[in-house]
């Protein structure tokens, strides 16, 4: 049926709170690709963490809703499938990397039991199997002393080493879609260099498809293939790694890539912060999402939402600056190898409306 | 930016300051060993280093939150390394510490006007109540905030947000001289933009003093006029900002600057294959004679694990401890 190994419709997923039904998820569309990397970056409360969870259903459902749309994994729907059928996909099909190992990881049981319990449910394996198979994993993840660290609990490791139990629990069952949910934000640069080189390394060698969260655009130019830009519930823009950092078309992708310090170019300039923040997504604005805050916001960003509109193969945004009636528009400050300025007329626009790109 | 430093006093002097922690059965963690600096005033210094280095412990005997067990504190050139009492209050106005946890470090129970006001009360500043809310409503709008989140609880705020109120709170007291331990390591990349600007501003507008620790290489640069690279306790390497990111010379700089993933795929491919630095910061407990880094350090011969070597002037203001430059 698909010939993509996930590809995910049109989802859209709320939660129903006592304050009202909060639209984490508004329409996010995308696809994976066995061997590849995507990246969904975006603000915290964008709902990028609420997309993969919903993947594999890991929220509770109340309070969570699929309101609608589709997952497909290798052709087959997803959505309707009940939690126990769900129980064989999990960790076996596709795991999930947290960010904080420390609490994903159980404090009172050894790290060898919490991985051997992950292998014997999905698979009819005896105890000395399983052990071996969890001790071959820790020592592959660049562990030192594997059988050592078998038997030893979470606390008496350092944030890296709990990371590299979380990566090789999560690999145990040999999943064909890893999930990792900002993996490398609460670890060192240098740690941060170390983990992102096994994620790497890994997917060489089992040829799984990776889906990696971030807010790091650093991480994003390091690990992905292609990359979706989330923002208020919607992936803003979507495209390949060379589209997205070299020929953004999003104003919020220029707003992103403008705030990234740069680290090769001496500069005393300030950094472009994105006014304000997003929106409430309890009652989110009948417009354009970005349109509160983005600079260069036209009458009708607030009155309708803009289409996801094809800018290139395989690259699209959703943006109204992209129709042909509106001005040619470019970033302020330039981004990215689209070092030009403002056309005129919107520099003329920009002004009449006193904006600045300063922060609030 | 460079003659931002010359002929500029130095605010904040340190000298051989250490600081150990007994953790029991004779073992002694030597969280600052010997670091000395100093800032001009109003200029900032970047304190990066891996977690575990001493750089907060660094930052938190600065503003007197834990005694030094040696070496000397000079705050506008006065020794203040043991003050007590009513000097060392006064002292507390002229030095304030943003926090790194913006969830952890404002009290639950109070307004925002009440965590603004608690330190102008205390320090007698403003007549009365009223006249301390309304440095307390100019500080919000200072800060970017309304002076309606006067009567709002912290709960209520976002991350951003809330490092706002905690800069509102330590700008009140109209201090000299902040320590920013690893203040925007918890926000987001917009937001963290936001916040360094807001921070430059007051820095120009105030005549400010920084300290500002991180473990963010990237937003340092944006921040700092010098850098100071710590590692296990120790210096090693120290100077103008453009220096050291242009030419660092000590392997671990070298190698903490390499980890920094960039966001530009075509140079991130470029460098694919190149080897990273290895290992993990080492105990600091009972530390061995020698280079503290020589265990990670692909530059380390026979000496480097007899002889700790001492910081030395490589140019300008460049100091590196190093044995194999």
């Amino acid at each position: 049926m698909s010939e993509h190994l996930l590809e995910v419709k049109d989802l859209k997923v709320s939660f129903d709170t006592y304050a009202g039904e909060v639209k984490a998820v508004r329409g996010v569309s995308f696809y994976l690709d066995g061997g590849e990397t995507l990246a969904i970056v975006g603000e915290s409360g964008c709902g990028k963490s609420v997309t993969i969870q919903t993947v594999m259903r890991l929220n509770p459902e109340p309070p969570a809703r699929i309101v609608g749309g589709s997952i497909l994994y290798k052709g087959e729907e997803l959505t309707s499938k009940t939690d126990k059928e769900m129980r064989s996909y999990r960790g076996k099909e596709f795991s999930m990397i947290f960010q904080d190992a420390m609490t994903s990881l159980n404090p009172v049981v050894r790290i060898g039991k919490q991985m051997c319990e992950a292998i014997r449910i999905h698979e009819k394996v005896s105890h000395e199997e399983a052990k071996r198979r969890a001790i071959e994993m820790l020592g592959k993840v660049g562990l030192s002393n594997p059988e050592t660290v078998y038997r030893r609990y979470p606390h008496t490791m350092s944030g890296g080493q709990r990371q590299r139990v979380m990566i090789a629990m999560a690999l145990c069952c040999h999943p064909s879609i890893l999930m990792a949910d900002e993996p490398t934000t609460a670890l060192d640069v240098t740690t941060q260099a170390q983990i992102l080189e096994l994620m790497q390394d890994i997917q060489r060698e089992t040829g799984c498809g990776i889906i990696l969260i971030t807010h790091n655009l650093g991480v994003v130019a390091r690990m992905a293939e292609r990359v979706a830009v989330m923002y208020a519930g919607q992936i803003v823009e979507k495209g390949k790694l060379s589209d997205i950092f070299y020929h953004p078309k999003h104003p919020y992708t220029w707003g992103l890539l403008g705030s990234m310090p740069d680290m090769q170019e001496r500069s005393d300039s300030r950094l472009t912060a994105i006014p304000g923040s997003p929106p409430d997504l309890f009652a989110p604005p009948k417009g354009c999402g970005f349109a509160a805050r983005c600079p260069y916001c036209m009458e009708i960003c607030l009155q309708s939402d803009p289409e996801e509109s094809p800018v290139g193969e395989g690259h699209t945004a959703r943006c109204w600056l992209l129709n042909p009636y509106a001005a040619a528009c470019r970033p302020v400050p330039p981004v990215g190898r689209d070092k030009q300025l403002v056309t005129p007329e919107v520099a003329g626009y920009l002004e009449r409306k006193g904006v600045t790109q300063d922060g609030q | 930016m460079a003659n931002k430093l010359t002929g500029q006093p130095p605010l904040i002097q340190v000298e051989h300051l250490k600081k150990y922690f007994q953790v029991g059965r004779g073992r002694v963690l030597h969280a600052v060993d010997d670091v000395t600096f100093s800032i001009p005033k109003g200029t900032t210094l970047g304190l990066v280093g891996e977690s575990g280095c001493g750089k907060t412990t660094v930052g938190r005997t600065l503003v007197g939150l834990y005694k030094p067990d040696g070496g000397k504190i000079l705050f506008n050139g006065e020794d203040i390394t043991g003050v007590k009492g009513k000097q060392k209050r006064a002292l507390n106005r002229r030095m304030q510490m943003v926090y790194q946890d913006p969830y952890a470090s404002l009290n639950p129970f109070f307004t925002v006007g009440e965590i603004i006001t608690e330190g102008l009360e205390i320090h007698g500043i403003g007549e009365n109540k009223k006249e301390r809310m309304e440095i307390a409503y100019d500080l919000l709008q200072k800060v970017g905030l309304h002076r309606e989140h006067a009567n709002r609880f912290p709960h209520e705020f976002s991350g951003g947000q809330r490092q706002r109120v905690g800069l509102a709170r330590s700008l009140a007291v109209n201090p000299e001289f902040i320590v920013c331990d690893e203040a925007i390591s918890a926000l987001d990349v917009s937001v963290q933009a936001q916040i360094v600007n807001m921070l430059v501003d007051f820095q120009e507008s105030m005549g400010l003093t920084y300290l500002f620790i991180a473990h963010d290489l990237s937003m340092v640069r944006y921040i700092s006029d010098q850098t100071a690279v710590m590692y296990l306790g120790q210096v090693v390497e120290i100077g103008d900002i453009h220096e050291i990111y242009e030419h660092p010379a000590h392997p671990y700089t070298q190698g903490l600057l390499h980890a920094v993933p960039v966001a530009d795929p075509d140079y991130e491919q470029a460098r694919k294959g190149e080897r990273i630095m290895l290992g993990e910061v080492a105990s600091p407990i009972n530390p061995a004679p020698g280079c503290r880094f020589c265990s990670r350090c692909p530059r380390a011969t026979e000496a480097c694990k007899h002889e700790t070597p001492q910081l030395r002037y490589v140019g300008g203001t460049h100091q590196v401890a190093c044995h194999n430059l």
